[in-house]
């Protein structure tokens, strides 16, 4: 296809034959080539080749992921892509997930809304993740988008069943209702009810995570008027018979979502439930099994004939009844389960699952409280490497690891695109050899050359992330915690990993070095995450300047007026790694230092560091006299020294007059006392020798 | 950079770092500062310092200027403090508190060591969302199985299987595995003590009345309270048997207070508990002085006079 160029432009493209008139091609024939594109990626490139196709490619976009609702505006997408039907938001940073992030953050839907109302009044489709949804911006959208089909709400909080209500009792051309894991105010089921009798275009309801019960007449009669019923997951209330009666109702599921599976079985309830699951001709995909029994499990062998997706994340099975389960799953794909199947349930799945590409485990009691379940272990990782070689992502929750094991499962499994493995413990070592993990990881990212995602545990020094910098080329997330020796570990990646999308920190000693040490490396990052590390206010503030167009948010939780959280950050949090910053300070003359530091390492760092330091003036600090005696010579080449509330005393300020007898050395006392602390320390060069004219209070020695 | 420890790697100087958003009080315990020798003269960083100008402050965070900071060998100066007494006692419990501080952070590290496959309780972590989390703990309270059961209900607490708003404390166990009856999801909130950086969490739907939850609170921070309100009391020991829920009682140097939905810190015991289990996002333990400024809130909301929590 010759491109066509309404603008003769100079640069000449390699191998097109470009013409300076208007190409045989209109504009809607590129458009309409262009509309077949769904990849977004390949649509950001196709609307960077040249004017005319961004044009194209901008009017036939017809659905935009937005992976952070603040990275842009809602004006400039409705200015950009007018025909959009179709929106994914993601708002708050994945650490909200975990609590990390305080309530009433932001990443709300609502100014979207009031746009995409006048814009694209003819949405039919948004999916939200973690953002923040009022009752009052369901029920405008249940009112405002006439077309509206399929709203998904995954990780969202702010909303009731109120404003479920609104979307079921308005929205009449409504396909599909998924309601996954919100922080949702559950009041009452009513909203099911809301349906109008003659609705019947559903096709996905999933209300699995909502705890109050619905009605479950008006869900059958619902079932039954929607012959185009793919996906019913339903929550934890319903029971065996309820259920049996959907199936009957809807035998061509493609996903089922049971409900409790906790009651006694009649023989004649399990032949029934059991024939009925073997109508289910077309089910792939099941989920739910909220505390399911032994006995209700072989009822589900018909239906596991097609599965390619089991969840039983929220079963806790033992190893005998998943490995009975998964004889009858030989297509499965994709396997979620609790660590009560310990190792011998994951020995089961490499046997009996081999195109399984993506296995997730997570801890199956409460982990604050585990006492008698032992979970898996590397054991079991193992098995299910050897089984299974098709895996390519993991998500694993575990008590121990070792670097040969996990050595020896990316050499069974090459093609890793997603490794998440949590040791629980933070900062655990190999449990057999007592060593740092860094091998582990080491050997994930150097064999696993297709790794887009990785989320590292276990004890780990800078080494794990060296080897990440150098050789995770394709890496896009990383989630760190607990992890890392120092700066070097944070820099290593910022500066090697060329692709990396998404950084989420916590409780690493990073600090403002590792922050600024590639800062704009940020521009090609969705976002940076760092919580519990060591980056102060300056270093943010410091960033926030170089970089304009980064949004720098600090997330203060001191949480009351009056608190001054901007110096109370800055200056609380100064450990000598911010003075190591000033090492690369070559330039600095005058440094004012006020309530920082941690140790005389500090006072240090400058004093050796910043060759052209003229003038140094530090205030309540824990600078003592090791710190001031650590470079005496420095204060030749500079103009003067003062040291007030710090921890220096008389006898380490008459050693530095000593030792240096062309400084004037002079204290200020205060007090009247001759105490031991000087409080005030003033140092500076002088071809005058001591002065004449010193106060009473000024001491020169 | 939330209140959790930052628990410093291989940092040069050695030193650790304790820290706490959520604490008005901040102290920046290292190594060097330790020494409780110089410490009548020995500045530690941060707000109220370890030494010479601790004070309770009456409103929080206020950077401590040159004012604040006697020249050498002058004597506590402080102000702005309800009463003469509180103050010298709480600059030696403040000082201590920096030790304990450390000392708790150190003895939180080797609990959490030492326990092996028991995680200690920092808040987000291990990283599962809160729902799967509810649910996980939800469904180890109710009999799945009746092997699993037999493995987990002897442990548990001992209320399950109750219905919804049951504000009765003598529950007990009474479900049986057929049940359909459902308890209440989980409901972990964080729980913070003064001076702790480490934030823990306590799942308020295992209690039914204020009494438990005082009495399981004062146990995860044993340690902390004991030892706080063992200086302050010149040293005695506290026996754990024998203290009450002091904490309700106002007889404690701690309260628990709670923010609610609106953002608004109370006291804890002023409303019904099913009330409080609705409106609570977390809770907080904070020294009595701290938490006088509570009352006047609490009596606009519900209007009533109130002298001491229940």
């Amino acid at each position: 296809m010759n491109h066509k160029r309404k603008n003769p432009d100079p640069s000449p493209d390699s191998d097109e034959s470009t013409t300076q008139l208007s190409s045989p091609f209109p504009d809607e024939v590129l458009e309409r080539v262009l509309s077949l594109l769904n990849s977004r990626k390949d649509r950001n490139s196709v609307s960077l080749v040249c004017k005319d196709w961004y044009d194209a490619e901008r009017w036939s976009r017809t659905h935009v992921f937005i992976g952070n609702c603040y990275s842009v505006s809602p004006e400039i997408l409705t200015r950009r892509f007018p025909n959009i039907r179709s929106v994914t938001l993601k708002g708050k940073p994945r650490f909200s997930d975990f609590d990390l992030v305080p309530p009433k953050w932001g990443a709300y839907v609502h100014s979207w809304l009031l746009l995409f109302a006048t814009k694209y009044h003819f949405l039919e489709e948004l999916r939200l993740k973690r953002m923040t949804v009022s009752d009052e911006s369901l029920k405008f959208l249940a009112l405002s988008f006439p077309n509206f089909k399929a709203l998904s709400l995954l990780s969202c909080d702010g909303f009731s069943t109120d404003g479920l209500a609104s979307i079921t009792t308005h929205c009449k051309n409504l396909t599909e209702l998924d309601i996954q894991e919100n922080d949702i105010d559950d009041k009452s089921g009513k909203w099911l009810s809301c349906f109008p009798e003659n609705f019947m275009s559903l096709e996905v309801l999933n209300f699995a995570n909502l705890n109050s019960d619905v009605n479950f007449e008006a869900l059958e009669r619902l079932v039954s008027r929607c012959k185009s019923l793919k996906v019913l997951k339903v929550n934890e209330n319903m029971t065996l018979e309820q259920l049996h009666r959907l199936l009957v109702l809807a035998p061509h599921l493609r996903e089922l979502g049971t409900g409790s599976l906790l009651q006694e079985l009649m023989p004649r309830q399990h032949s029934e439930l059991k024939s009925a699951f073997n109508n289910c001709k077309n089910l792939n995909i099941l989920s739910g099994f909220y505390e399911v029994t032994s006995i209700f499990l072989p009822v589900l062998y018909p239906a596991c004939t097609n599965l390619t997706f089991l969840n039983l994340s929220y079963a806790a099975l033992r190893s005998d009844e998943l490995s009975n389960l998964l004889i009858h799953c030989p297509l499965l794909q994709r396997l979620w389960v609790q660590d009560s199947v310990e190792d011998e349930g994951l020995e089961a799945v490499g046997s009996n699952c081999p195109l399984l590409e993506e296995l997730r485990v997570f801890p199956a009691s409460d982990p604050f409280e585990d006492e008698i379940l032992h979970g898996v272990t590397e054991t079991g990782f193992l098995a299910v490497s050897y089984g299974c070689k098709k895996l390519h992502y993991v998500l694993y929750f575990c008590r121990q690891m070792t670097n040969a094991a996990v050595a020896t499962i990316v050499q069974n499994c090459p093609d890793f695109t997603h490794f998440r493995l949590c040791i629980m413990n933070p900062r655990q070592p190999d449990y057999q050899t007592n060593e740092p993990m860094d091998e582990a990881f080491g050997a994930v990212v150097k064999t696993c050359t297709k790794l887009r995602r990785l989320a590292v545990s276990g004890l780990l020094t800078d080494l794990t992330f060296e080897y990440i910098g150098k050789y995770a080329k394709n890496l896009e997330t990383l989630s760190v915690a607990f992890a890392g020796s120092s700066d070097w570990g944070m820099e290593c990646v910022l500066k090697g990993c060329p692709k990396l999308r998404k950084l989420e920190i916590r409780d690493c000693p990073f600090g403002n070095a590792a922050l600024l040490s590639s800062f704009r490396k940020y521009e090609s990052m969705r976002s940076l995450w760092m919580s519990g590390c060591k980056v102060t206010m300056d270093g943010c503030r410091l960033l926030a300047q170089e970089m304009p167009r980064l949004n720098v948010e600090v997330i203060r939780e001191c949480g009351n007026d009056g608190c001054q959280a901007d110096k109370l950050y800055g200056q609380e949090r100064m450990p000598h790694l911010l003075f190591s910053l000033f090492e690369l300070c070559t330039n600095l003359e005058t440094l004012s230092v006020a309530f920082a530091g941690s140790s005389d390492w500090g006072m240090e760092c400058v004093l050796k560091g910043c060759p052209k330091l003229r003038k140094l003036e530090i205030r309540d600090c824990p600078f003592g006299n090791a710190a001031l005696l650590s470079s005496f010579r420095k204060y030749e080449s500079m103009r003067s020294l003062w040291m007030s509330g710090c921890k220096v005393t008389m006898d380490g300020c008459r050693l530095l007059a000593q030792e240096m007898p062309r400084l004037n050395v002079e204290v200020i006392r205060e007090c009247g006392n001759d105490g031991c602390q000087a409080d005030k320390l003033y140092v500076y060069r002088s071809v005058a020798g001591p002065r004449k004219d010193a106060p009473p209070f000024v001491l020169t020695l | 950079m939330q209140g959790v420890v930052v628990l410093g790697g291989a940092t040069r100087s050695g030193s650790i770092s304790t820290l706490s958003m959520e604490d008005n009080n901040l102290v920046l315990s290292s190594e060097d500062s330790s020494s409780p020798d110089e410490s009548e003269l020995e500045l530690a960083l941060g707000l109220s310092l370890g030494g010479t100008a601790c004070k309770p402050q009456q409103h929080y965070a206020r950077i401590l200027t040159a004012k604040d900071f006697p020249s050498v060998g002058s004597s506590v100066s402080v102000s702005a403090s309800s009463s003469s007494s509180s103050s010298s006692s709480s600059c030696s419990s403040s000082l201590s508190r920096a030790n304990v501080t450390a000392g708790t952070k150190r003895s939180a590290d080797s609990v959490a060591a030492a326990n092996g496959a028991r995680f200690s309780q920092v808040v987000g972590w291990p990283p599962i969302r809160s729902y799967r989390m509810n649910s996980l703990v939800n469904q180890a309270k109710l009999p799945a199985t009746e092997e699993f059961s037999s493995l987990i209900g002897n442990s548990k607490n001992s209320n399950s299987v109750v219905g919804k708003g049951t504000n009765n404390c003598s529950d007990k166990n009474n479900g049986s595995a057929k049940e359909n009856g459902r308890s209440r999801s989980s409901l972990f909130v964080k729980v913070n003590l003064d001076g702790t950086p480490i934030g823990r969490k306590v799942d308020l739907s295992a209690h039914r009345c204020y009494e438990t939850l005082a009495q399981t609170l004062e146990d995860m921070f044993h340690t902390s309270t004991s030892t706080i309100t063992s200086i302050r009391s010149s040293g005695e020991e506290h026996d754990k048997a024998t203290r009450s829920s002091k904490m309700l009682d106002g007889s404690s140097d701690f309260v628990l207070t709670y923010e609610d939905k609106e953002g608004d810190w109370m006291l804890v015991g002023d409303v019904p508990w099913g009330m409080f289990i609705n409106s609570v996002r977390r809770l907080k333990i904070m020294r009595t002085s701290e938490a006088k400024g509570l009352a006047p809130r609490s009596e606009e909301r519900n209007g009533r006079q109130r002298t001491n929590p229940i």
